[in-house]
């Protein structure tokens, strides 16, 4: 199967036509943003609903604390922040009022990941997967495109609870429909394979899918998974996939503890021990340099993923 | 609406429920609780307007109260239970095992008045901001109500919204300092100044009134007052003098009983200073 590149654009772009077309048809969707509306996309709906938009400087605690009260008044607040700014500040405030409190809030958060690129490790956040995932009754979703993320965006205002919505800063290549169906939960296999299993989350799906076609040349079959919800994970597709294939590779934009690859980790350890790879930052801060360079740097780019699909291949047998 | 006699009479039965909570699960947080017993009494029974038997997460057309100072739980559910959110028998089961009051007060175990966790400090007023905004935009004209300790100050995060509630003239908003100078190690005034805290609000852009906590008449009046101050294009606060363990003559004048339960000889000669007015659970 092949894909064919639409176009290339930011996913904070989805992010942000998502959001203003959600302001379009739910009058109980609010958003917050914290000095960085040009940033984060917001700017359209800043525009159209001025009095749904809520500016509150640099003050992203207060950000958290505020929509929590908004969800609890029954609107649907979106918060605005990047990456970084949206997890590790804020732990506690979405800790206690948010996600222990139950409150509906959606924390949008870009500029995820070393593909942030030259503004280097302050900002290149790649333990928020982690910080988020380990909270009970949080949503982890990080999808893999413009089209992914804006679907993502309006399906996230239908579902009840907190939910963290991961995505990124660079040009990136959009693959997924403009039309698709974003069903939170539901892996999507992306090519049917027979011999590995490459599950990957957000940028590093179209690194995967290119990897795919570079094992097809040797004779490789590979089945790839985009796991676009973190959490909850769809195991029955993971592990229905890996049963078929007998060994798997993860590739993620994130530190190996806490991310993906941990999660799945720990659900073939359970259900069906595999020969297993992973694809991600190895217990180290993120640097300056183009998104290019740091996914080389960090071993996130295509040739990563294959050489990790051969070593599973050899470690299968 | 009840009158100055019998919120007096509350109120004494809620320091009484407050000791018999702690005693009974030796922890918890007596010295707060007393303090502002008599605030909260004043509030719940005579200032808002609720509706305890029906309790919406919403709030809708009723005031709202938030709790930022969560460590004084067991003063916000005797007031909540006697005021009729829940049963006054379940104020028995405070911090024990699958009960619905936790030390601290959550929302998880669906506890009828609370609507937010707090505990961890300096996070009810950005909630209680969001709130009162949630209010203006549906075209509620009732009001938010939050208490925080004199020691929360001392967080950031209050900072910021305070700056935000000034800022933006969030003036459906009443906020409430319990200012009675003490913290977990010691006087407020030597762990980390306050410093100014009347002029410090003043200048972030809120209404400021100050008043005796302790005093029923006054904490009537005053929370009459308040409400009139509200709508006029800036949030209020009041700065609430009270005595930590007020009620009980070994609890005043110490920040030793901020965070430690009673034994059963010293619970026995804190109960015989607060005689049963309206009846204990």
């Amino acid at each position: 199967m092949t894909f064919t590149v639409t176009a290339y654009k930011d996913t904070r772009s989805g992010f942000g036509d998502g959001l203003l077309e959600l302001g379009q048809h739910n009058n109980k969707v609010v958003a917050l943003c914290a000095d960085l509306t040009g940033s984060l996309k917001m700017d359209a709906f800043a525009k159209e609903f001025p009095e749904r938009f809520f500016q509150t400087g640099i003050a992203e605690a207060n950000m958290m604390g505020i929509a929590a009260g908004l969800a609890t008044g029954g609107f649907i607040p979106y918060t605005g922040t990047f990456a970084n700014f949206s997890t590790g500040r804020v732990y506690d405030q979405i800790r206690q009022s948010i996600a222990y409190s139950g409150k509906n809030v959606k924390i949008c958060a870009s500029h995820a990941g070393v593909t942030l690129g030259e503004d280097g490790a302050t900002h290149q956040i790649l333990e928020d997967i982690g910080l988020m995932k380990i909270l009970p009754g949080m949503t982890v979703i990080v999808p893999a495109d413009y089209n992914q993320t804006k679907a993502a965006t309006l399906a996230i205002a239908e579902w009840d609870g907190p939910v963290y919505l991961r995505f990124g800063r660079p040009k990136w290549p959009v693959f997924t429909p403009a039309d698709q169906q974003f069903v939170i939960g539901k892996a999507d296999v992306l090519t049917v394979g027979k011999h590995l299993t490459i599950v990957a989350t957000g940028h590093l799906v179209w690194n995967a899918l290119q990897a795919a076609q570079q094992l097809e040349s040797k004779g490789i079959s590979a089945e790839v998974i985009n796991i676009h919800t973190i959490k909850p994970l769809d195991a029955e597709a993971v592990l229905a996939s890996v049963r078929k294939t007998g060994c798997l590779v993860t590739a993620e934009e994130h530190q190996r503890a806490g991310g993906l690859g941990e999660s799945i980790a720990a659900l073939l350890a359970l259900h069906y021990p595999a020969p297993m790879e992973m694809v991600a930052v190895n217990d180290r801060f993120g640097q300056s340099g183009t998104p290019e360079e740091l996914l080389k740097e960090y071993g996130l780019d295509v040739p990563d993923i294959v050489e990790a699909s051969l070593r599973a291949l050899k470690r299968k047998g | 609406m009840h009158d100055i006699e019998q919120l007096k009479s509350i109120a004494a039965q809620v320091r009484r429920d407050i000791i018999r909570m702690v005693h009974a699960c030796q922890s918890g947080h007596p010295g707060g609780s007393l303090g502002c017993a008599d605030f909260m009494t004043a509030l719940f029974f005579n200032q808002m307007q609720i509706n305890p038997s029906a309790f919406h997460m919403d709030g809708k057309g009723e005031d709202m109260f938030f709790l930022s100072n969560g460590h004084i739980s067991p003063v916000f559910y005797s007031v909540l239970a006697r005021r009729g959110y829940f049963p006054v028998a379940e104020l028995a089961s405070f911090r024990k095992l699958h009960s619905r009051l936790q030390g601290h007060p959550a929302t998880l175990e669906g506890l009828p008045g609370i609507r937010v966790a707090s505990g961890s400090l300096g996070q009810g007023l950005s909630v209680a901001i969001g709130a009162a905004i949630a209010k203006k935009f549906a075209g509620d004209d009732k009001l938010i109500w939050v208490l925080m300790g004199d020691g929360e100050q001392q967080e950031g995060q209050v900072w910021e919204a305070a700056m935000f509630a000034g800022g933006r003239k969030v003036d459906n908003l009443i906020a409430v300092i319990d200012y009675n100078g003490k913290q977990i190690d010691g006087p407020v005034d030597e762990v980390m100044p306050l410093g100014n805290i009347k002029a410090k609000y003043e200048a972030f852009g809120w209404e400021v009134k100050s008043f005796d906590g302790n005093n029923m008449e006054e904490t009537v009046n005053v929370l009459h007052i308040a409400r009139q101050m509200a709508g006029n294009g800036k949030p209020v606060l009041l700065l609430m003098h009270t005595e930590m363990g007020m009620g009980v003559d070994f609890m005043m004048g110490t920040h030793k009983w901020h965070g430690s339960a009673p034994n059963d000889e010293q619970a026995a000669r804190a109960l015989a200073q607060l005689p049963e007015t309206i009846g204990d659970y």
